[in-house]
């Protein structure tokens, strides 16, 4: 069993803490998290799995087990890949009530609120929708 | 003769914003960044003689009207257009085209017919003509090049031979800054009838250009990538086409009669530009063209030219590095990727560094395709860009490779 979405969100806050307001560190840990990703399955590399965006290419599937969720994810940019593993950490084998009661907001205390905005220039704000809607 | 110094003086980026802090603005072929004259222009505009034009007896009015007339002149002159009513004012490039597809659509092209393009087009230069294509049987045939980006003269004239309706082609790619020889392929194109249409979207912001000497079909540009507003823009007509081109936009200020019946428009270029034009923007135009004249672009491209090929070279020094088109002339932009990472992820770290370049397809997607690659990094100069700007890009780049390198894709 997972921690709650909200304990996970509360813990990641507080590692981006250590890095102030050095963003060459965070970015570097969120490369970290990129290579540290579950591997993404090749079947599911298919279009269907795909999120457009005009940045760069963002692949979201998810396998149910009983109640719960298991996501995987790619990026071809180590960073957006950062950005969806800190996504999944904090829904990953969640049950759908817990994913859908998420709440994101970590992002904005973790310094990513631009990373949220509805640009066509990246596609946090459509990962998030879509892990939302996996789960509906 | 303007220096640079004085150049980055006419403009409030450099003492008012982002670049008061050092902030350097490397993504000029995307938009550029606007001269005092300009915002005083639109203004005076809003202040002053704030009315709409071509409809009024009062004076407000009417000196709008002049103005927005004087602008064209300027616009035409710039151009080398003697007959100020060949430059019609539309919203930018992008609707300019949509504006001749959607005319020629209704007149010259023919079901099934071919359309030429090149594969270094914007999205822009594109999709009307492939909009038209599927809704028409029609072909959308490439512009030969050769994997050097050279013009295969022979295989071009082949297709002229077998009957090109259209060739729409870019000046200059915006993604990977090279010119392609519009004299040559207008020459040649007229040889076998064949209208040429030209997007000068990046070559306008560099070069001057005589559209009297250099006879277009067509030619189409945004004001925004020449310092001047965004929502602002032109498509010239070739002599032969103003009057004969069908309208595809209708309303007020094109007309000269309407009844339930039939309806007369008027000649010239307000027959084009139905509806109340983007006034403010078109005076903003205007004065961004007349200091590109007081500065005298040919110097500033000279400039630019140093700017671009001391980036190259720099560029070509560090082993992880790929550029695009290396060793050919360019104008205004450069692309490269660094081996194995993301443009995106070297553009997050840029940003980070304080520069702004863009990164991704720049809507070029079928370049990217014949690249092979999903985007690329460009930097993109602009008449005040310094080398000390090139030298703070290749410094936050050479850091960010020590970022990058720590870790694979």
């Amino acid at each position: 069993m997972p921690e709650t979405p909200e304990l996970i969100a509360e813990t990641i806050v507080q590692e981006f803490s250590e890095f102030g307001d050095d963003w060459t560190l965070k970015y570097e840990f969120l490369m970290e998290q990129a290579i540290h990703l579950e591997p993404f399955p090749d079947t599911y590399r298919l279009d269907a799995f795909l999120i457009p965006g005009c940045q760069s290419q963002v692949w979201l599937a998810v396998e149910r087990t009983e109640n719960r969720y298991h996501f995987f994810a790619d990026s071809d940019a180590l960073i957006t890949k950062g950005m969806i593993a800190l996504l999944l950490r904090v829904v990953q084998d969640q049950t759908a009530a817990a994913i859908s009661a998420t709440s994101f907001d970590y992002i904005t205390k973790i310094g990513f609120h631009n990373q949220l905005s509805p640009t066509r220039a990246n596609g946090l704000r459509s990962m998030i929708q879509r892990i939302k809607q996996t789960v509906v | 003769m303007a220096s640079i110094n004085d150049i980055r003086a006419a403009f409030p980026y450099f003492s008012q914003g982002p670049g008061a802090t050092g902030y350097v603005y490397l993504d000029n072929a995307a938009t550029t960044q606007k001269p005092f004259a300009v915002l005083e222009a639109m203004n005076q505009f809003y202040i002053h003689s704030c009315a709409n034009i071509h409809r009024g007896v009062h004076r407000l009015s009417q000196s709008a009207s002049i103005a927005f007339e004087d602008a064209r002149g300027t616009t035409a002159q710039y151009f080398g257009v003697n007959n100020p009513q060949q430059i019609i004012f539309t919203s930018g490039a992008t609707e300019s085209i949509n504006l001749l597809a959607q005319g020629l659509a209704k007149s010259h092209l023919k079901p099934g017919d071919s359309i030429m393009l090149s594969v270094l087009e914007h999205h822009a230069n594109f999709l009307p003509w492939q909009e038209w294509a599927h809704a028409h049987q029609g072909t959308l045939k490439t512009l030969p090049l050769t994997s050097d980006f050279e013009i295969h003269w022979p295989e071009l004239e082949s297709h002229f031979k077998s009957g090109i309706a259209l060739l729409s082609i870019t000046a200059v790619s915006n993604t990977l800054g090279i010119r392609l020889p519009l004299e040559q392929i207008i020459n040649m194109a007229k040889r076998y009838g064949v209208p040429v249409c030209i997007d000068a979207a990046q070559l306008a912001a560099h070069q001057y250009m005589n559209l009297d000497t250099l006879q277009p079909d067509f030619l189409v540009c945004s004001a925004h990538k020449l310092y001047g507003p965004t929502g602002t823009g032109i498509l010239y007509l070739a002599p032969s086409w103003l009057n004969s081109l069908p309208i595809s936009k209708t309303g007020g200020g094109a007309i000269s009669k309407v009844s339930w019946e039939k309806t007369e428009y008027v000649d010239g270029a307000l027959r084009y530009e139905a509806g109340t034009p983007n006034i403010a923007g078109v005076l903003g135009f205007a004065a961004a063209l007349k200091k590109l004249q007081q500065w005298d672009l040919a110097t500033c491209e000279k400039h630019e030219q140093q700017c671009l090929n001391y980036l190259e070279q720099q560029l070509i020094q560090i082993p992880e590095i790929i550029v695009y088109a290396q060793g050919k002339p360019k104008i205004g932009s450069l692309s490269f990727n660094v081996k194995g990472h993301h443009a995106f992820d070297v553009g997050s770290f840029l940003d980070r560094y304080q520069i702004a370049v863009r990164t991704g397809h720049h809507c070029t997607q079928p370049l990217m395709t014949h690249l092979n690659v999903s985007g690329t990094i460009r930097v993109s100069v602009g008449i005040y860009t310094s080398q000390d700007d090139i030298n703070a890009f290749i410094n936050a780049l050479k850091k960010t490779l020590v970022h990058l390198l720590k870790y694979h894709a």
